[in-house]
């Protein structure tokens, strides 16, 4: 909770994250937005946008009276669309830098392939 | 849906020739959480003093639950305002403020008041004059979260108390909030620390709003750019600066408004660093008066 984006935003995210890595299986309750916003110590109204974010994309729906479910299908859809951003939001800054220090391209290639080989 | 509980227009009050509240005008909604903030002086418990009845304004309109607040009891019972350094009668324990709350707020909750008092360690039977400052600030905040009134004030609640006694504070304010949900209007200069609680944020400074906005739209708002002078200057040319600081051939400049992925981009490639401001951060830019006088002389040089 402690970048420039609007807490909503990272709370939307932080549900998406737990779907995509499997903790928060399709089908699964999650948190009320009491609960989130005592957790993470943030007004109710501010979870309450995360999560109606999370509803009007599709990911989580409303089952009245008893709570928010993950969606079937969500998995899917939120790795498409991470995958989608992924070439601006992570490749772009590491081309940046690797130019700024004179890697080139395959060299780059080479360091990923031994960073995968280690990790 | 949401119900207007609190409407100012033109609110002034003068002490002699000091405006210290200068025809503001604003609107409280029901049950949300503000942080009216700003600098020692500017205006803040002035403008709640007016809001709870205990000060008449000199000119302007202001309606609390629909009428006028002072001397109207059915108004004023709706209220509850916890001052900086509240008096309590001479002899009075907090076990007789407690034992009295009821009489003044009709929502008073025994049992909420009870947890509190052990959550904050509060000695009960001990004369109020003989209480450490953060006892003395937790009778306080017991007495303005207990009540439950519609509407709510803390101004600058907890002075002496420790982080640990903060956090209790924030943590019982956003649990009895979400269940039993109210106007809350909270003052301090601890900023950072309400920061996430506050859910919009009324900025005073010399008597006058200065921003009067969500707290979400807030985060983000401004950002600060680091990096070689001429590359720095050349990234803020068009856009408002709030603030620079400078070291030798370096430099960082305070934007407001928001950046976009492409003036990421664009400043990623220049060897910018961007760092995100923090409603602390901002508010310093904003109300300190000798960076804003340098800003704007450097954008009337610009």
């Amino acid at each position: 909770m402690d970048d420039s984006r609007p807490i909503f935003i990272q709370i939307a995210e932080q549900v998406e994250n737990d779907i995509i890595d499997g903790s928060l299986p399709e089908g699964g309750q999650i948190p009320s937005t009491n609960e989130f916003a005592a957790f993470l110590r943030v007004n109710p109204a501010t979870a309450l946008k995360g999560v109606t974010r999370l509803v009007d994309d599709g990911i989580v729906e409303k089952r009245r009276g008893i709570g928010m479910f993950v969606t079937i299908g969500a998995r899917e859809r939120l790795v498409e669309r991470r995958r989608a951003g992924f070439a601006t939001e992570y490749l772009r800054p590491l081309i940046i830098e690797a130019e700024k220090l004179g890697i080139g391209i395959d060299e780059l290639a080479g360091m990923l392939r031994a960073e995968r080989i280690e990790s | 849906m949401t119900r207007t509980v609190v409407h100012a227009t033109g609110l002034t009050k003068r002490y002699g020739s000091f405006t210290a509240v200068d025809a503001v005008n604003f609107s409280l909604e029901e049950n949300r959480i503000y942080g009216l903030l700003g600098r020692n002086g500017a205006g803040k418990t002035t403008i709640m003093q007016m809001l709870t009845g205990q000060l008449f304004p000199d000119a302007g309109e202001l309606d609390v639950f629909g009428r006028e607040p002072a001397e109207h009891a059915d108004v004023l019972r709706r209220m509850c305002f916890i001052a900086e350094s509240q008096r309590y009668p001479e002899d009075f324990t907090p076990a007789h403020v407690f034992k009295a709350a009821p009489w003044f707020f009709e929502n008073w909750d025994a049992a909420f008041a009870e947890q509190l008092v052990a959550d904050f360690r509060l000695p009960l039977k001990r004369r109020i004059k003989k209480l450490s400052r953060g006892q003395l600030s937790a009778v306080g905040v017991i007495v303005g979260l207990a009540s439950r009134a519609p509407l709510t004030f803390f101004d600058e609640p907890y002075l002496g108390l420790d982080a640990v006694a903060r956090h209790i504070f924030y943590d019982r304010l956003l649990e009895d909030y979400a269940e039993h949900p109210r106007t809350i209007v909270l003052s301090t200069h601890l900023i950072d620390e309400v920061a996430n609680l506050l859910e919009h944020v009324i900025l005073i400074d010399q008597g006058r709003i200065l921003f009067d906005r969500d707290a979400d739209e807030l985060r983000g708002s401004a950002t600060t750019v680091a990096g070689p002078r001429a590359a720095v200057e050349s990234f803020v040319a068009d856009r408002p600066v709030i603030g620079r600081e400078g070291l030798g051939g370096l430099a960082s400049a305070t934007i407001d408004g928001r950046l976009d992925q492409a003036d990421r981009i664009r400043a990623a490639e220049a060897g910018l660093e961007l760092a995100p401001v923090s409603l602390q951060q901002l508010i310093i830019h904003l109300t300190g008066t000798d960076l804003r006088a340098d800003s704007t002389e450097q954008e009337v040089a610009a």
